[in-house]
């Protein structure tokens, strides 16, 4: 097995197993959503029209909080140590565990949009669109908030800290998020605009995602 | 057979395993006639063949609500009187009682379909139900979050005893808040008034799927034991010196 | 933190860094291992292979183990056999080399502090470094996981392996002395 392959595997086996960790994101994404109709209120029109930005909400939160142990376990019981030394290059190995944490973390959201859509009375058509901007933009989410987890490392601290860091990093990736998904809905905007940028967005944040975080890594050790 | 015959894990085990089969067949047998008879029952003359539902639906209502009972006495025999079977039993009843949860809303869901023309309302009897649901997932993500099983039965103990508490205040404010919003409730599940055609199949269900729970809950109490001995013979093997 | 150092270790030789606490014993490991950048000097490996830098020829030993409790014993082992690569050995040769063989399967959460220093030992087995920096490597081995230990360290020596080892304790091993602190 490869370097890479090896590191992807163990961070996702350790996420399935460990209290399950992945899934408490899940849980979180639906707490969340349940939480705001009993703020707005029951009203399914209104709902349907708050839907995609509620989604959104949920999952940039969920995908965030998540995110603050991905370099922090690793430096407490001493991995992070060995994985700079190793021969794999750190930006790649950073790549590694971002994506080894999508994959666990961010795509159980995507898999629970369509039973949260239904919650918020959003349509088949507009469960979709929300499904697939999600499956485009939280990558960018993992990938941005990797940065924050590495300096997390270097502070010395993570939870709320990280979430300051790293919410306002985020805000391009839900505003084309949302408006790619009301476009779908509604229009009058095309869907392919926003959509395009929010791809950018993605494609951006795995070539920058890596080389920050590798970089916050390297001068944090002590 | 008392409490404290059953303390001791091998005669709980030795005791279920004879008991275990009568009770799945009794359940078998009741579901059964139960689904017969529901099947037989005449259909509603507003709401036609969907008020079979509710002969699904209220059982699965009932028991997502006695299921937290149960584990709320496991979780006082946990805290108070330290009852050795007791922590086994409220872990093995949250997936239980989850699933029973999740099959309820799942028919109201089905069954307000037809009714309200989408498959979710937030209906005040449903939206209890589902922060029921969430509940039960917090505590089952809280028994797997903790490593020492008996370090995690006191901190579940706590949590369930405080939800069993906070279940009516949560029950009553989301009445609040619907009827708040929403001054007349579009449908009213089952109706206090029953004719003798339904009570009967629904009383039968509710028995089979009550003995249902019964049936997986000692079989997930089992299984939870052994999970137990393999837990600690493992940690007597990692003990153990190379040869 | 510390100047004026001066030292060498050359193949098949032990250098034991000595110094009270708090001497920068562990910071000097840290250093040659890469982990700490430094303030200005240089450190490198003479004929060893040209392309890879000298953190990627050395096995860390550090305070910390880095396993993971929610993986098995074999599981931990393979993952950094796989990932720091190079040439490697096989898993369960290497674990019944520092008596972990009848733990395989178990979790890492299982087992005790010297038998988590046992497996972290596997690992210097399992994949070849030619250069060891070894940080307290003894602490919290007991006198058979000591014995086993020096019979380790040997082995690497004989096939011409270079050990630093940062310690208060004898290694048990004929070594020179790089001795840190006091006279700075």
């Amino acid at each position: 097995m490869t370097p890479l392959a090896a590191l992807i595997r163990r961070d996702i086996k350790i996420a399935l197993r460990v209290g399950g960790g992945a899934l408490i994101g899940v849980l979180f994404f639906l707490t969340v959503t349940v939480l705001m109709p009993f703020a707005i209120g029951p009203d399914l029109p209104l709902l349907a029209r708050l839907g995609p930005a509620i989604l959104w909400l949920g999952a940039l939160l969920a995908s965030l909080l998540t995110l603050d142990r991905l370099f922090t376990a690793d430096h407490e019981d001493g991995s992070l140590d060995l994985i700079v030394m190793g021969r794999t290059p750190l930006e790649l190995a950073c790549a590694a565990k971002a994506l080894a944490h999508w994959l666990a973390a961010g795509v159980p959201l995507i898999a629970a949009t369509p039973v949260l859509g239904l919650l918020l009375n959003l349509d088949a058509a507009a469960t979709s669109a929300v499904a697939l901007t999600l499956l485009v933009g939280t990558p960018a989410l993992t990938f941005t908030g990797m940065i924050g987890a590495a300096l997390a490392v270097t502070l010395h601290r993570g939870g709320l800290l990280l979430a300051v860091l790293v919410l306002p990093l985020s805000i391009p990736v839900l505003i084309f998020g949302v408006a790619a998904s009301q476009a779908a809905i509604a229009g009058p905007l095309s869907f392919g605009t926003p959509f395009s940028i929010l791809c950018a967005l993605s494609l951006v944040s795995f070539v920058v995602g890596p080389f920050a975080a590798a970089a916050s890594l390297r001068h944090g050790l002590d | 057979m008392t409490l404290i015959d059953l303390a001791n894990p091998s005669k709980f085990l030795a005791l279920t395993a004879r008991a275990l089969p009568w009770l799945a067949g009794a359940t078998a047998i009741l579901l059964l006639v139960g689904c017969y008879q529901a099947v037989m029952a005449p259909d509603d003359y507003q709401q036609g063949a969907t008020v079979k539902i509710m002969f699904i639906h209220v059982p699965n209502a009932w028991l997502s609500m006695f299921v937290w009972g149960v584990m709320s006495v496991a979780a006082l025999g946990t805290l108070v009187w330290r009852h050795p079977l007791a922590d086994v039993a409220a872990k093995a009843a949250a997936p239980i009682g989850a699933a029973f949860t999740f099959l309820a809303l799942v028919t109201g869901s089905l069954w307000g379909r037809p009714m309200w023309g989408t498959y979710w309302e937030w209906d005040a009897r449903l939206t209890s139900v589902l922060i029921l649901f969430l509940m039960y997932l917090g505590l089952m993500a809280l028994w797997r979050a903790v490593e020492d099983p008996s370090r995690a039965a006191r901190a579940a103990a706590v949590l369930t005893l405080v939800g069993a508490i906070n279940l009516p205040i949560i029950k009553f404010s989301v009445d609040w808040w619907n009827t708040l919003h929403q001054p007349s409730s579009v449908l009213r599940m089952g109706g206090p008034s029953l004719d003798k055609a339904f009570l009967i199949p629904l009383l039968v269900m509710a028995v089979g799927f009550s003995l249902l729970f019964m049936t997986l809950h000692l079989a997930a109490m089992r299984n939870e034991i052994l999970r137990r001995r393999v837990r600690s013979l493992q940690m007597m093997q990692a003990s153990q010196q190379a040869a | 933190m510390f100047s004026g150092l001066d030292f060498a270790a050359a193949s098949g030789e032990v250098l034991a860094v000595v110094g009270p606490n708090g001497s920068g014993k562990t910071s000097l490991l840290r250093l040659i291992a890469g982990l700490l950048v430094p303030g200005g000097g240089s450190i490198g490996l003479e004929g060893g292979e040209a392309e890879l830098t000298l953190p990627e020829q050395s096995h860390y030993l550090g305070h910390r183990d880095a396993l993971k409790p929610a993986l098995s014993v074999a599981e931990n082992l393979s993952f950094w056999r796989d990932f720091l690569g190079g040439a490697t050995g096989d898993v369960k040769e290497c674990l019944t080399a520092v008596g972990l063989g009848h733990a395989t399967y178990l979790p890492a959460a299982f087992l005790s502090a010297g038998q988590r220093r046992r497996l972290s030992i596997a690992r210097l087995l399992v994949v070849r470094r030619p250069v060891w920096l070894l940080d307290e490597p003894t602490s919290a081995l007991d006198t058979a996981g000591q014995g086993l230990f020096v019979g380790v360290m040997r082995e690497h020596l004989a096939s011409g392996g270079i050990i630093v080892a940062a310690t208060h304790t004898p290694l048990g091993i004929e070594a020179s002395e790089l001795r840190m602190g006091g006279g700075k």
